[in-house]
């Protein structure tokens, strides 16, 4: 790790001014990511401009009834939030899903999106990589990626996105906000990150130097019946192998509205909106739920070891999809 | 050897156990390494120094938090408690005496962050924190019963390579236990008192 | 001055009652300080470089870039370093790993193999440092694939014979109306012990002087004596508290680069391993490729057995893993042939883990009786019960006590099996798929020589010094309720002082036999200690002190098949549609000799089984054949189980005292994982019907293997 300056950041337009000031400089959330990234040696950022005291500490209702959630509002936080729990409980079970509870008390919204992945090339400097060194190549396509893309992946990139979080956002429509010196700006979650293409080293569409202020949940009743489930190779304090994030409403046993999202499958939370357009109107039974993961997975590409995933995620999308169905609507 | 203030490092006042620690900081400098090897409080461990075992597990705040990951420099203003800070004088915190009363450890490194954690969990709980083990996570559902299960989850970011999971979760069981038997009483002082006061 | 008394209190002994540990309170308040927290003054950090090639040789160390950091030291490597001795043969009748004799050669073995160490006055800057240095590599061709039938492979000794056979295997297997023939593999895995391996080295007076988290420091002072050329009383090895061992903290590049960087620099030089170092630093049990062939007629009956273990080593050490000695003690045939061999590749060397040959043989072995029983339509306790051996199958010898058969009648008992339904796939909960599965477990009962020093103090306590090492084992508790019954006083009057090599030579934390080893000696020594002091002796202000050695005492003991044993039982959910398998609950019944301490004990053993259940589930490092490096070497990438992972875990014991111990001690530091993957992969088959031979059992196996349960519907 080389020696670096650090600076705490007393208001929004000071640290994106401070960071703008050195193009090696890093914003620094709860550091649970970036901190190991600069221990591995992936991160070597000259300055850290500390943001956690930023006034984004709060979870506020929006005038449409959505949820406004500021940046450096902990994960913690987050999951034990009332409106969270009450009304997008799939959001709160998969922040709790994802890290023990001595990280989710230190990591923030901001820094949960712009995680990194947990690919084990990308943190290993001896190895090609071309997320950390482009045009190097992928080690993962030829060597060990039984838990890599099955979706969305190229062949410079068949990493995964290891947020929880992320994809409980991804089925609730959230919009990212940010703050430049040009002023603010918004990203929908789903423009948020950019495809993976010849350059998996660019991650998200934030203009350079953008601080994330929040993400915005738009009003969504149906999320009110939401349900996250997490599958992985050891029973708590894992990264998923497949995840899933849905909600359900469903009314005289046909849907009326589903909403679909799927982690450690892509490099990023990927929306399945593939299977809500079949969701959309049929009968909620097994038949339609397993003919929705079809229509989703049916651009899965996998590599030799992870084809389990597309079977995986088939039969988590049923599984999920049956149990809210059979939930008694409150 | 302390490093002198510069533009990469910084004099920090930290305040940990209630003491106000003055010393300069090289800022890669961790807290946990802060603790170790600048202020000999060496009862936080070490143990992967990437948040993926729980040892270095530290209140920050009242909080739970891996020491590893925080800097140092960072953790100025707030206020950290390391297991030296949990005893009081030589009466044992309830987590600490069913640690040691039901054997919640093997080799000990894990267990200063074990008993953070504990510590924590039952204040989260306490607090009606969900966790992943909890079914309904809806706020009408109603806080969680801190069955073992609960336990288990809420425990899990703290690696015990010995494996003495099983006498952990009875450590913290019954530490739980006599904390929400002590809350009772707390309670029913207080309605006691408000008794009287309104008799009165 | 005062008289000794011995309380007649004590008469009843401690020996066999719980006591909390005597070190408790310094454990749960932080007290405890760990090799890596003992202050000195002027230290000096050293950070090791590694390897990031598999196989070459160092063309150039670019030094001076980095010398000329902040705060850097030295840079130490194969160019500059003093020479060492690798020429003798240590405690453990083994040559030293060339590993840890640093930098004496620029050929490079694997990746992580030991370049550099940086040293430097803060961690901070050492660690930039080390991580600033450029080592150039002239790269050769590696090979780092342990295959069926590697080149390289070949029969291998070790601790024990590498083959023994006897019999004819073919015809056994003709005339068996039952054959299991199935090839079972485990993946490479970690000791991954919470305390990572650091030392302190210094020079104190022309005595080396080093603060060392090790399994034994009369192990460490006589390897470092050895490789560094000075007298054993020149050197002083000191590891008060221990965070694991599990067979990994020996001798390492870590307390030989501090001792060449202490001597170099003429301070005090402390070298920590980093978790990612010690993936590649700190030994690991090598992976198994095992082949098991039983015939059997049909009523059970062994007729013949082969089993045959390949591991992986590295090209400077030879390491076996015996997985094939397990049958050698738990099972018999006419014709039986069992072999360990062994294939050296360009990989770190791998070292004894906690049961070495006995945790991975035992998961072949004992799935291929689980695989028996349902083909012969016979309980895996009932088949085991008939193949009981009346002698050592191999060595022909007496067993010293062999209660297996009580193990599994009281476990079944316990466990409820007789209410089992051996029908796979029948049970479902939910979700859940559920099953049961049982495993025997056995583990050899030793005692290696050791010496003890016991103290009557004019105070009327007793102190008691010797060279043990408590890796979290309860030793010190142990030792101290062992001395207060030989002493006949009460536990609250001795002191047990170990992990410091002045006090003597005494065995190591290692092979279950630690304990056994020591209370021996202190035994020995308390037992003259008090027949003195019973003689109504006046203790003068110095004390009155008897040493003991109990090298003479273990050698006059017969030859016998010396083993605990235990029967493991396990209970699996196992959902089939996203692969997870959780293990419910577990009981173990072990029949481990006399149980000085049942709390401890009790832990250990349920620690055991647990390390049972992450090998079955969770554990396995994974190499990438490009780099030879291993893939995300760290906690988040290498999987032990967590708390959420271990249900119901019970352990509990039969009545076993070894007749030829003092104390009756057999160990029971590794018997508890023997047998329990076994035993949780046996579940899964029950469950689902479908059989795992490869370790862990990963979700993506499950939904890989999965086919649709025999017999029937799930729901029945």
């Amino acid at each position: 790790m080389r020696e670096f300056g650090y600076q705490r950041a007393d208001d929004v337009i000071g640290a994106v001014a401070l960071l703008a000031a050195d193009p090696d400089a890093r914003f620094l959330g709860g550091g649970t990511n970036l901190v190991d990234l600069m221990k591995t040696g992936v991160e070597r950022p000259a300055r850290l401009v500390d943001v956690r005291e930023l006034p984004l500490d709060t979870i506020e209702e929006t005038a449409d009834g959505g949820l406004r959630i500021g940046a450096t509002v902990t994960n913690s936080d987050l999951a034990a939030h009332p409106d969270v729990r009450r009304r997008y409980p799939a959001l709160a079970q998969a922040v709790l899903a994802g890290a023990p509870g001595q990280l989710r008390n230190m990591a923030t919204v901001g820094g949960n999106l712009l995680q990194r992945t947990r690919c084990g090339y990308f943190t290993d400097l001896s190895t090609p990589c071309n997320k950390r060194a482009p045009g190097s190549g992928c080690s993962a396509i030829t060597g060990e990626h039984h838990n890599h893309a099955v979706l969305g992946a190229s062949e410079h990139c068949v990493a995964v996105h290891p947020s929880d979080m992320g994809v409980a956002l991804a089925a609730f429509d959230a919009v990212v906000g940010y703050e430049t010196l040009n002023g603010p700006g918004e990203l929908p979650l789903a423009d948020f990150y950019l495809p993976v293409g010849d350059t998996p080293h660019r991650e998200t569409a934030l203009p350079p130097g953008a601080l994330i202020t929040g993400v915005t949940l738009p009003p969504a009743p149906v999320a009110a019946r939401s349900r996250y489930r997490k599958v992985r190779e050891r029973a708590s304090y894992a990264f998923a192998i497949g995840s899933v994030a849905a909600a359900l409403d469903v009314e005289d046993g046909v849907v009326r509205e589903a909403r679909l999202a799927f982690g450690a499958v892509a490099s990023r939370p990927w929306r399945a909106r593939a299977a809500e357009a079949v969701l959309t109107g049929a009968p909620a039974d097994g038949d339609t739920f397993a003919a929705a993961a079809d229509a989703e997975l049916a651009a899965a590409r996998p590599l030799p070891d992870n084809g389990y995933k597309v079977t995986l995620m088939r039969n988590l999308v049923v599984a999920v999809l049956t149990e809210l169905a059979e939930e008694t609507p409150r | 050897m302390a490093p002198v203030p510069s533009s990469t490092s910084s004099a920090v006042t930290l305040n940990i156990n209630g003491e106000k620690h003055q010393l300069t900081v090289d800022h890669r400098t961790t807290l946990l390494d802060a603790l170790r090897e600048r202020l000999d409080l060496t009862g936080t461990k070490k143990g992967c120094d990437q948040g993926q075992c729980g040892a270095c597990t530290v209140l920050v705040d009242g909080r739970r938090a891996v020491s590893c990951l925080n800097l140092a420099v960072a953790a100025e203003g707030r206020e950290i408690t390391t297991i030296e800070g949990m005893a009081e004088g030589d009466r044992l915190h309830p987590v600490q005496q069913a640690f040691l009363d039901l054997d919640g450890y093997q080799c000990g490194y894990c267990t200063p962050g074990q008993i953070c954690s504990a510590i924590a969990v039952i204040e989260e709980h306490a607090a009606g924190w969900p966790s992943a083990a909890t079914e309904d996570v809806r706020p009408e559902a109603g806080p969680p019963p801190l069955t073992p299960d609960e336990i288990r989850e809420r425990m899990s970011g703290n690696l015990c390579r010995c494996g003495a999971y099983v006498s952990i979760v009875q450590a913290v069981t019954r530490a739980a236990e006599a904390h929400e038997a002590a809350a009772r009483d707390d309670d029913r002082a207080d309605r006691h008192e408000n008794t009287e006061e309104t008799a009165a | 001055m005062t008289t000794a008394t011995t309380g007649r209190a004590a008469l009843k002994g401690v020996v066999g009652t719980p006591h909390t540990r005597v070190e408790g309170r310094d454990k749960v308040t932080g007290a405890a300080r760990y090799a890596g927290e003992i202050p000195f003054a002027d230290l000096a950090h050293g950070w090791l470089v590694l390897s990031t090639v598999a196989r070459g040789r160092i063309r150039a160390i670019d030094t001076e870039p980095v010398l000329a950091l902040p705060g850097v030291l030295a840079v130490l490597h194969h160019g500059n370093a003093p020479r060492v001795d690798t020429d003798y043969i240590g405690l453990l009748g083994m040559p030293p790993d060339p590993t840890a004799a640093v930098f004496q050669q620029d050929r490079v073995h694997h990746v992580g193999w030991p370049v550099a160490l940086v040293v430097a006055e803060t961690p901070e800057q050492a660690r930039e440092a080390a991580e600033a240095l450029v080592v150039a590599y002239d790269e050769e061709p590696h090979d780092t694939a342990l295959t069926t039938g590697h080149p390289g492979a070949h029969p291998a000794g070790g601790v024990m014979p590498g083959e023994t056979a006897k019999g004819d295997l073919e015809a056994g297997l003709a005339a068996s109306a039952v054959v299991v023939d199935e090839e079972y593999t485990t993946p490479e895995e970690h000791h991954s012990m919470m305390e990572p391996h650091a030392a302190t080295a210094r020079w104190d007076g022309g005595r080396l002087e080093v603060v060392d988290s090790n399994q034994g420091t009369t192990w460490i002072q006589g390897e470092l004596a050895s490789m560094f050329s000075l007298d054993a009383s020149a050197v002083r090895v000191r590891s008060e508290h221990i965070g694991g061992g599990f067979g990994s903290k020996g001798l390492r590049a870590h307390q030989v680069a501090a001792v060449m960087a202490a001597t170099e620099l003429q301070r005090p030089v402390r070298v920590v391993m980093t978790r990612r170092q010690m993936f590649s630093l700190a030994g690991y049990r090598s992976p198994t490729l095992q082949r098991v062939r039983l015939g059997a007629d049909a009523d059970g009956r062994l007729l013949a057995l082969e089993h045959r273990s390949l591991n992986q080593t590295s090209t400077v050490h030879e390491f076996v893993e015996p997985s094939a000695g397990v049958a050698r003690v738990m099972y018999d045939a006419d014709a039986h042939h069992t072999a360990n061999e062994v294939a050296p590749l360009d990989v770190p060397s791998p070292t004894f883990m906690r049961a070495p040959g006995e945790a991975p043989g035992s998961f072949a072995i004992e799935s291929a009786l689980d695989e028996l029983a349902e083909r012969a339509g016979i309980d895996p306790i009932a088949l085991r019960l008939r193949n009981e051996p009346e002698v050592g199958p191999v060595s022909g010898l007496p067993f010293s006590s062999r209660n297996l058969d009580a193990c599994f009648r009281e476990g079944a008992r316990r466990f409820g099996w007789a209410e089992r339904d051996p029908r796979p796939g029948r049970r479902r909960e939910g979700r859940w798929l559920l099953g049961t599965g049982t495993a025997a477990a056995s583990f050899h009962a030793g005692a290696g020589p050791s010496t003890a020093v016991v103290t009557a103090q004019a105070d009327g306590g007793f102190t008691v010094r010797i060279a043990a090492a408590d890796i979290g084992t309860g030793a010190r508790t142990a030792l101290t309720l062992v001395a207060a019954d030989a002493l006949e006083v009460a536990p609250d009057r001795v002191r047990v002082r170990i992990g410091d090599s002045d006090f003597g030579p005494a065995m190591i934390a290692g092979g279950s036999m630690g304990t056994r080893s020591w209370a021996w000696a202190i035994r020995l020594a308390a037992r003259e200690l008090r027949e003195r002091l019973a003689l109504g002796t006046t203790i003068p202000p110095e004390g009155i002190t008897v040493r003991s050695d109990t090298t003479e005492a273990l050698g006059t003991l017969a030859q016998k098949e010396r083993h605990s044993f235990g029967a493991q039982f396990a209970e699996v959910a196992v959902d089939t549609a996203t692969g997870e398998v959780r293990v419910r609950r577990m009981l173990g019944i072990f029949a481990a000799g006399r149980i000085v301490n049942p709390l401890t004990a009790r832990n250990q053993l349920v620690g055991g089984m647990v390390w049972g259940i992450s090998m079955a589930l969770h554990e396995e490092a994974v190499r990438d054949r490009t780099s030879g490096a291993l893939y995300a070497p760290d906690l988040a990438g290498y999987h032990v189980a967590t708390n959420a992972d271990v249900g119901d875990i019970q352990a509990d014991w039969v009545e076993d005292p070894d007749p030829d111990d003092p104390v009756g001690i057999k160990g029971v530091g590794e018997i508890g994982i023997v047998g329990a993957a076994a035993a949780v992969a046996n579940a899964v088959w029950h469950a689902t019907g479908v059989r795992h031979r490869s370790l862990p059992i990963r979700p993506d196996r499950v939904l890989s293997a999965s086919v649709p349960a025999a017999g029937g519907d799930p729901h029945a």
